[in-house]
């Protein structure tokens, strides 16, 4: 198979697996305890029967389920995520609002994280029994033990509390003023510490991993040609090692994000950063059903959109994968 | 003082082959031989002490207000202070971590259940079912996690079960990955071509023949799930998403959470609960793994 066309297979099984989320989501809100009709109300501070009957032929509650699922997915095709009746706004522009600073947070922290965890796990790897090994091992019990909010106060009591040198959560601060350089700066400050929080995770793991990896390779027969070829060190390890171990890092990285966004919540949370996990927990907390749907199927579709770029990268590293 | 050399018998020989260790004797030493492993063991055994036979030392209500509130720890006699309450940080330490522990154990039993189901039918019988039972793990890989199982809690009421439930349901892909492997790898083998032949059922030979073998990696990965459901667990009362009538690690840290910026304790404390405890399990992991795994020590 060529690789348009299994990126074609890829993309048409994702969005089968889409169709699929939606379908389970909107199965377990009609099956839960509890009347949406009820609860709009309730938000309305409360309501008689005649407007909770109103209510229910607004939103086309009182139709049998089958009619409620296709209406939903087939505006979900028009890219319309239903209205949120808690916000008052559409759900897809809510989405779209709230989308880029997760984005933000999310590939800052995973960047950081793979880049250098990579670059751990290599300098762990040219000495197995060094003092970067050990910090590798330290650092990924650390990082599968610690609470990721844990780490995200503990940090907020040291860098907020004890030591002010960052802001204690938010994306911007509205009475810093000037030019965009400046904007710019100060939503990096914002950033740092969330960004390190959802990091540490994930640094953890990379690092080990590609300590692992690169381990292995270094036993390779090519690197020995390398090495007897008289390539310096500095050749050997990033240019034939390197290249040749990313793969197990690319498809980790890949599979991890689901796990990726889920963290992003906790830490969204805890450094009050106004993204979509946030978003979501409000909206879970006030039950607004069209807002938490329309987060899952997007959170999903992210997923399925990088598990597809993974795929991509992967063959582009390493031309051996054919398509299976 | 001139010992004979050549005095080895047939009997000798029979007895040195008769002192091959049983192969849990074996495991058990090779665990026992990992001090980094004997280590987690040990803080393990001594969390559940302290949480289980410590409230019999220490019988104090978590959930009565025994002082004013953020008693410092130490300061005015309480071990580990007072929390947003004024109840007694120790005692909650105690009774939470029994929660903690249970809803754990309770979730990564069910996250077990499922993935070692899936999986082990998935890599015996191939073909069709394989695909279906892989593209419905695929499924549940790509609902992101956390918020999946904060939907279904907050859908179905934050209760002891539903919070169980919905780790449960929502982790068990790892365990089906691993069960699948080890399924595809072992139904080629002879001896299950033998118990085959022996004209065996498909549920004697899934259940009595391959699973017993295909439990190493299995149960290194569900000893990882018990530490990851007490995270995951933690997180979702960090996020409010917890019985509020149950006192567990995270639900301290979520009711405390509002104060941290004055009394960064009544979070750190339980944090680190939950973190030593999952540190413990860990390293009891790495020592399964190393134990039950030997071909891989190497990587």
């Amino acid at each position: 198979m060529s690789l348009t066309q299994t990126i074609a297979k890829r993309i048409g099984w994702g969005l089968l697996l889409l169709i699929g989320v939606l379908i389970l989501n909107f199965t377990l809100i009609s099956i839960a305890p509890g009347d949406i009709a009820d609860s709009i109300a309730g938000d309305m501070g409360g309501a008689d029967a005649t407007v909770i009957e109103e209510i229910r032929e607004r939103y086309g509650l009182n139709e049998p389920f089958y009619v409620q699922l296709w209406r939903y997915v087939s505006g979900v095709a028009r890219l319309d995520l239903g209205f949120s009746y808690f916000y008052n706004t559409p759900v897809t522009e809510l989405i779209l609002e709230k989308l880029p600073a997760t984005l933000l947070l999310v590939f800052s922290s995973q960047i950081l994280a793979i880049v250098l965890g990579t670059l751990l796990g290599v300098l762990a790897a040219k000495k197995p029994n060094g003092i970067v090994s050990l910090l590798v091992t330290f650092l990924s019990l650390f990082g599968f033990a610690a609470p990721v909010f844990w780490s995200g106060i503990l940090l907020i009591i040291a860098f907020v509390s004890i030591f002010p040198l960052f802001p204690v959560g938010g994306m911007t601060d509205v009475t810093v003023e000037g030019g965009f350089f400046v904007q710019l700066l100060d939503l990096l400050h914002h950033l740092f510490l969330p960004m390190i929080t959802l990091a540490s995770i994930y640094l953890a793991l990379y690092s080990r991993l590609a300590r692992a990896s690169m381990l292995e390779v270094l036993g390779a027969d090519y690197i020995r040609t390398a090495r007897a070829k008289g390539l310096p060190q500095r050749m050997v390890l990033y240019k034939h090692a390197l290249k040749n171990a990313l793969g197990p890092l690319v498809t980790v990285a890949g599979l991890q994000f689901s796990a990726v966004m889920s963290g992003a919540v906790v830490v969204e949370t805890v450094f009050s950063w106004p993204g979509l996990g946030t978003l979501a927990l409000q909206s879970i907390l006030a039950r607004d059903t069209p807002t938490i749907m329309g987060i899952l199927f997007f959170s999903s579709f992210v997923v399925i959109v990088v598990n597809i770029l993974t795929d991509i990268t992967l063959r582009m590293i390493d031309p051996r994968i054919k398509a299976s | 003082m001139s010992e004979p050399f050549n005095n080895t018998t047939a009997n000798d020989v029979a007895e040195a082959q008769i002192k091959v260790s049983h192969p849990l004797a074996e495991m058990a030493s090779m665990f026992f031989r990992n001090y980094a492993a004997v280590a987690g063991l040990i803080l393990l055994i001594v969390i559940i002490l302290f949480v289980f036979v410590g409230p019999y030392f220490h019988p104090v209500d978590p959930f009565e207000m025994v002082w004013a509130p953020f008693s410092r720890p130490m300061e005015e006699g309480f071990v580990l202070g007072t929390d947003y309450l004024g109840r007694d940080m120790l005692a909650a330490m105690m009774v939470g971590g029994q929660v903690s522990m249970a809803i754990g154990l309770a979730a990564a039993l069910i996250s077990l259940f499922i993935g070692v189901t899936v999986g082990a039918f998935a890599g015996y019988y191939g073909g069709v079912v394989e695909e279906i039972l892989m593209r419905f793990t695929e499924f549940f890989q790509v609902l992101p996690t956390l918020l999946f199982s904060m939907v279904i809690v907050a859908l179905f009421g934050a209760s002891l079960l539903t919070v169980t439930l919905a780790i449960g349901v929502v982790s068990w892909t790892a365990v089906a990955r691993v069960t699948r492997s080890e399924f595809l790898r072992i139904r080629e083998l002879e001896y299950v071509a033998a118990a085959r032949s022996g004209s065996a059922s498909d549920w004697y030979l899934i259940f009595k023949v391959i699973l017993p073998n295909a439990l190493p990696p299995i149960i290194v990965q569900a000893n990882l799930m018990v530490g990851s459901a007490i995270l995951f667990e933690a997180a979702l009362s960090f996020l409010g998403l917890s019985d509020p009538n149950v006192m567990s690690w995270g639900q301290v840290i979520g009711s405390n959470r509002p104060y941290i910026l004055d009394s960064g304790f009544t979070v750190a404390i339980p944090g680190f609960a939950i973190f030593l405890t999952v540190l413990a399990i860990s390293l009891i992991g790495d020592g399964l793994n190393d134990a039950l795994n030997p071909k891989l020590r190497q990587r």
